[in-house]
């Protein structure tokens, strides 16, 4: 296993009482998309910010490209472009300008800077407007020009908070596929902090689902899926034409199947849960059966559901203060199973 | 963005050959970049072309009085300081308008605060701070290059006036000057760009410690109008209130209770400034506080070397130094581990 690229232990923030980031502990690896996910305020920025040493963490070490982000964050920061999640740029000067000074301040050669900055302004698809000042941009249009402005100085990692805020959806789309070609083609680490769940599915390897300063669960949307909806396995329900008699005569022969836990019969539908994928196995069945098949869906858990079975959990917490322990054991049993 | 996967093949090749050369390490540190930066967003700005308008319109306003009255007072035998027409003026004055060195003492603290107000505050309400300290750049090296880069605009400003002022009086008058003016004319200014650099760490100071930028600059100003209007009013009050009867206090107690509210009335640093300048453009003037008989006795009324003005002004000067560094010893130790949040 290669040693990871990002690497935070114990990191803890408190703010008076209050705990922004409570013991996080995550390693992401070099050429990785990790997301991170979750609500406002669950700690998401701060949680960057500690690892660009732009805040002090209360307890607890932040790593990143192998220097401590605590003591030393000039060489964190040569390694890592940050994108923050409200942009600002001096108005005063154009786009290129803006660009071509952060260049400056990473040290890049001066007789490069130009023809790179221009570079970049190809790469996010703004070589139209390079030379308007920028606070004539749009939202979607500061937005590229942020990432343009991570990417000049060549960094190592990228970390972009809420990179999708306030783009339309083309626009994100655009945006999501970017980074994800900029990551394969230059091999980045990219870190990604959203709560919007359906643009983190889009492009990121793995996910963190962070609420209330604490990493829940972490791993690709499969692995995730699987944790939180152990219990129901993977669902596959047929819809047929001819109505299903109750008792259904092929009930048995299907439960003794390996794998199979559970059949629900309902008019003319009926649900499998089995501990597999075994939708062919099923189909060819039905086939074999006689049976016209409608439909076939199998049930795909989504970041959505996970997204979802969470906050419900945070929901509850916010009333009951005492569920969080009740959380974390049913989503550890879960886990187990 | 369609040509986009070519592009990056490029970028790619690039990044691998400036790895490999050499001379990657020429280019200036961040310190020097942002320092550019801030003069050229300066010399921009319409709040400093407002301000030199200002300072010029005051400088040729005194220079136009002084020379209407230039003849009189250098004619003026009694006054040991008839004989340097270049300090003449710079201080003479029909009491019409007062001479440059007091109005300067008003206007410099404005032009300390206006390019100092929203250094920082600013730039964080703008969300621009925040992708500047996630550069590569110590966070000092910002403080220190608004600072810096104020200071330079403003020195630059002072010393093309004196110049211009010296080479307008050649042309007028066609009198030679003596090296002491010269030198004197030059600390006035350094001791003008001294005042002015307080009251922009001052007004860093503010800006770091206020979000709003009007804040900031109401507070530099509500302590600017404190020492030069109510300061001395305030220390009058409360001195008389404990001061005995004069007429019970020996010569001597009286003059130690006069040092007193002078060193007091010193914590203003107008006062320091008009002190030091005072005695910088008269060459006269060979004490600031109270002197008594005995010490006048035999004293002939010339005019002091220049070194002995400079030993007089010194403590003025560090006076005001040392108030810069306070003020930016607290910016440092505010801005330092501050969490910078959009």
């Amino acid at each position: 296993m290669k040693d990871p690229i990002i690497q935070l232990k114990g990191l803890t923030k408190c703010y008076g009482s209050l705990k922004a980031v409570d013991d996080l502990n995550l390693d992401i690896h070099k050429g990785e998309i990790f997301g991170l996910l979750g609500p406002n305020g669950a700690g998401k920025t701060t949680t960057i910010l500690m690892m660009l040493g732009l805040t002090d963490p209360t307890s607890g070490t932040a790593t990143v490209c192998g220097h401590n982000a605590t003591n030393n964050p000039i060489a964190v920061k040569k390694k890592v472009g940050y994108m923050p999640d409200s942009l600002g740029f001096y108005d005063g000067m154009t786009a290129l300008e803006n660009l071509i000074y952060i260049g400056r301040l990473n040290g890049l050669p001066e007789k490069e800077i130009k023809t790179s900055a221009t570079e970049m302004m190809e790469v996010v698809g703004l070589t139209n407007d390079m030379h308007k000042k920028t606070a004539t941009y749009s939202r979607g249009m500061k937005q590229r020009l942020g990432l343009a402005d991570v990417l000049i100085k060549r960094p190592d990692v990228i970390v972009l908070d809420e990179p999708t805020l306030g783009i339309d959806p083309s626009g994100i789309k655009d945006f999501l596929i970017l980074i994800k070609r900029l990551s394969k083609q230059q091999g980045l680490t990219v870190l990604l902090s959203s709560h919007h769940l359906h643009h983190v599915q889009q492009v990121c390897d793995r996910v963190g689902i962070f609420v209330n300063g604490k990493l829940l669960a972490q791993g690709n949307i499969d692995t995730l899926s699987g944790n939180l909806f152990g219990k129901d396995g993977y669902v596959t329900s047929i819809t047929v034409q001819q109505t299903i008699e109750q008792p259904w005569p092929f009930e048995t022969e299907l439960k003794l199947r390996e794998g199979m836990n559970q059949i629900t019969l309902h008019e003319n539908r009926i649900d499998f849960a089995c501990s597999h994928d075994m939708t062919p196995a099923i189909v060819r069945f039905f086939v074999e059966k006689g049976y016209d098949i409608l439909e076939v869906h199998k049930k795909d858990y989504g970041l959505d559901d996970i997204y979802e079975k969470y906050f419900e959990n945070n929901l509850m917490e916010n009333t009951h203060e005492k569920s969080t322990d009740f959380f974390e054991r049913s989503f550890f049993k879960t886990g187990k199973k | 963005m369609k040509s986009q996967p070519i592009s990056l093949k490029d970028l790619s090749l690039k990044q691998a050959k400036s790895n490999q050369s050499p001379e990657k390490a020429v280019s200036e540190g961040p310190f020097n970049v942002i320092v550019r930066k801030e003069i050229a967003d300066h010399i921009r700005s319409w709040r400093f072309i407002v301000l030199i308008g200002l300072i010029v319109l005051t400088f040729i306003a005194s220079m136009y009085v002084a020379l209407g009255n230039i003849k009189s007072s250098v004619g003026n035998t009694d006054d040991p300081d008839h004989v340097f027409l270049y300090l003449k003026l710079l201080t003479t004055t029909d009491n019409s308008i007062p001479p440059f060195h007091i109005f300067l003492s008003f206007l410099a603290p404005l032009l300390g605060i206006s390019l100092g107000f929203d250094a920082i505050n600013s730039e964080q309400n703008n969300g621009t701070l925040i992708r500047l300290m996630a550069q590569p750049v110590y966070r000092d090296n910002l403080l220190l290059a608004k600072f810096v880069s104020a200071l330079v605009i403003v020195s630059t400003l002072f010393a093309a006036l004196a110049l211009l002022m010296i080479g307008g009086g050649m042309l007028l008058t066609g009198v030679r000057m003596e090296p002491q003016e010269l030198l004197r004319i030059l600390s006035f200014i350094t001791m003008s760009i001294t005042y002015v650099a307080f009251w922009l760490s001052l007004s860093i100071l503010m800006s770091i410690k206020f979000k709003q930028a009007a804040t900031s600059a109401l507070t530099a100003i509500g302590i600017w109008l404190f020492f030069t209007v109510f300061y001395q009013i305030i220390v009058n009050l409360v001195i008389r209130s404990f001061l005995p009867n004069p007429t019970f206090l020996s010569q001597h107690e009286i003059m130690a209770y006069n040092e007193l509210v002078l060193n007091i009335l010193r914590i203003a640093p107008n006062q320091l400034y008009t002190d030091a300048t005072t005695t910088l453009l008269m060459p006269s003037v060979r004490s600031l506080g109270p002197i008594t008989m005995e010490q006048m006795a035999s004293a002939i009324p010339s005019p002091l070397p220049f070194k002995e003005s400079v030993m007089i002004v010194w403590p003025q000067v560090s006076g005001l130094i040392a108030a810069t560094v306070v003020c930016f010893a607290l910016s440092y130790y505010l801005f330092m581990r501050r969490e910078i949040r959009s």
